[in-house]
């Protein structure tokens, strides 16, 4: 059987560095894995390779057994991100804005699926005011109903709680448990939240200088490394101690 | 094809509600059109007093400053569409939309007429009441000249969206500044004589001196050249294809490059 998310010896290399240095995993059907690593160790230049929004020096991205490369278009219909880095156009309303992304992908009834994911994520209060206006978690609640605009199958979601009170925190965790319990989905979660990876994800990558050094499921690497949490093992791993 | 054109209507829309949401925006639309025609009318209501060569021809300045700012407001709205994105850091969402390069160049192409025609008929409506001029005197052939510019507008959009895509929000202060590097060779407010010899080849090689020669010529001598709309038009589809060439140029080179990821102010 294919796995929705099959990253095939991936290279990206820049003039002055190696971005991406030979990494291969999978993700399966309903499975979020974890991808972890320190700050510009090629999380989301790995991301952006596997929406198409980089050309890898070498390697392959298939989505649904078919080349990200060659099929950027069809395969972008089933696929959706979300990252603190990026943003919504601050001066529509949430509502505008979930009417335009809906149209970008195509969604068949549209109305439909905004009253859904307004329903879903409580964004009742604010959907007629400005993007823009609203506090971070609100924000980032809006932003997560974008990137199931088009009911995905396959999320990326990079840091997506990043910023965010407890509060807002544990909601989101809450209702990515709740979605790839109800909805068919393979995510990859980029994240520095070592209590979100160990609650959320069933195997984690542990990347540095552009390759994965580790792998396994959270209890795994802690047996392995003979550590009580993942932010030792990730501390471990990261300052090469032996 | 209709899946194509309910995203190009998606990306209309973001545009769409982003002026409905603003009246300061439709105002600052509106009011530098208004301002530099206002301006030029009056101008050229004191160069048909005092000068041979505009002698009894009250409205030929006034014409081509009006023709001159349609290929402005064109060329800036289609550049600030694509900054609007990267004002809002919006750039990445939008790239990893499905939505294909062709299906956005239509898409800004028309929303950008859009924008254009808000800026600019408030400003054409008021010159006649205030100079008892009409453009609509250049009768049919206003059609083809506007849509010549229109095309050399969408022509300068692409190139400068080209180096916005390749190198980001850097490459701003080109946008603002390439009209104005063109508009002395395009002969906007003098006939092409005015130029020294090797300046008149270069422009000969823009569609600008060809529209707005022929403009002059039409309410000067009142008839009609259709060789030198045809002329523009000839070069203004060889710009375009190379415009069109360069954006996805640029597209692939930012893809390799990585500049499309986290593209903001």
């Amino acid at each position: 059987m294919i796995n929705p998310i099959e990253v095939k010896n991936i290279y990206k290399n820049y003039s002055d560095k190696n971005a991406v240095n030979g990494i291969n995993f999978s993700v399966s059907n309903n499975e979020i894995v974890g991808l972890l690593g320190p700050n510009g160790c090629g999380k989301t230049t790995t991301i952006a390779i596997m929406l198409g929004l980089l050309r890898a020096s070498s390697g392959q991205v298939f989505i649904k057994g078919k080349d990200i490369e060659k099929n950027r278009i069809e395969l972008l219909h089933k696929m959706n991100f979300i990252s603190p880095y990026i943003e919504l156009p601050k001066k529509l309303t949430v509502r505008e804005n979930l009417i335009v992304y809906a149209r970008l992908y195509n969604v068949s009834k549209l109305n439909d699926r905004i009253d859904y994911l307004v329903e879903t994520l409580n964004l009742k209060d604010f959907l007629n005011q400005k993007t823009g206006e609203l506090s971070s978690g609100q924000k980032n609640r809006v932003s997560l109903a974008k990137s199931l605009i088009n009911t995905p199958s396959i999320l990326l979601l990079d840091e997506p709680t990043a910023s965010l009170d407890p509060d807002t925190g544990d909601f989101v965790r809450s209702f990515l448990e709740k979605y790839i319990k109800e909805n068919t989905v393979s995510i990859l979660l980029a994240s520095h939240n070592m209590n979100e990876v160990k609650r959320l994800c069933s195997n984690v990558l542990m990347m540095k200088n552009g390759q994965i050094i580790d792998k396994g499921t959270p209890n795994e690497l802690l047996t392995k490394h003979g550590q009580d949490n993942l932010e030792e093992v990730f501390l471990k791993l990261s300052r090469n101690e032996k | 094809m209709k899946n194509s054109l309910n995203r190009m209507y998606g990306l209309y829309l973001r545009h769409f509600f982003l002026i409905r949401n603003s009246f300061p925006r439709v105002m600052d639309l509106i009011y530098w059109p208004t301002i530099q025609i206002t301006l030029w009318g009056f101008i050229s209501k004191f160069f048909s007093m005092y000068s041979d060569y505009y002698n009894n021809t009250v409205g030929v300045i006034l014409t081509c400053a009006i023709l001159y700012d349609f290929l402005f407001r064109s060329s800036i709205s289609f550049n600030m569409l694509f900054l609007e994105e990267i004002y809002s850091r919006n750039f990445t969402n939008l790239f990893i939309a499905p939505i294909k390069i062709s299906e956005i160049l239509i898409s800004l192409i028309l929303t950008a007429f859009l924008r254009t025609m808000i800026g600019l008929v408030p400003a054409i409506i008021l010159t006649t009441p205030l100079f008892g001029i009409s453009i609509l005197n250049l009768g049919i052939p206003l059609f083809f000249l506007f849509l010549s510019l229109y095309i050399f507008g969408m022509t300068l959009g692409l190139f400068v969206s080209s180096g916005l895509l390749r190198f980001g929000p850097a490459f701003e202060n080109i946008a603002w500044s390439t009209m104005f590097l063109l508009a002395p060779l395009g002969c906007i407010y003098y006939p092409i004589e005015i130029l020294p010899e090797i300046l008149q080849t270069i422009a000969k090689g823009l569609p600008l001196v060809h529209i707005f020669e022929e403009a002059r010529h039409i309410l000067v001598d009142g008839t009609v050249d259709y060789g030198k709309i045809l002329n523009a038009f000839y070069l203004n589809f060889i710009y375009f294809f190379l415009g069109v060439l360069l954006f996805y140029y640029s597209f692939n080179q930012a893809r390799k490059k990585g500049s499309l990821i986290n593209v903001g102010e």
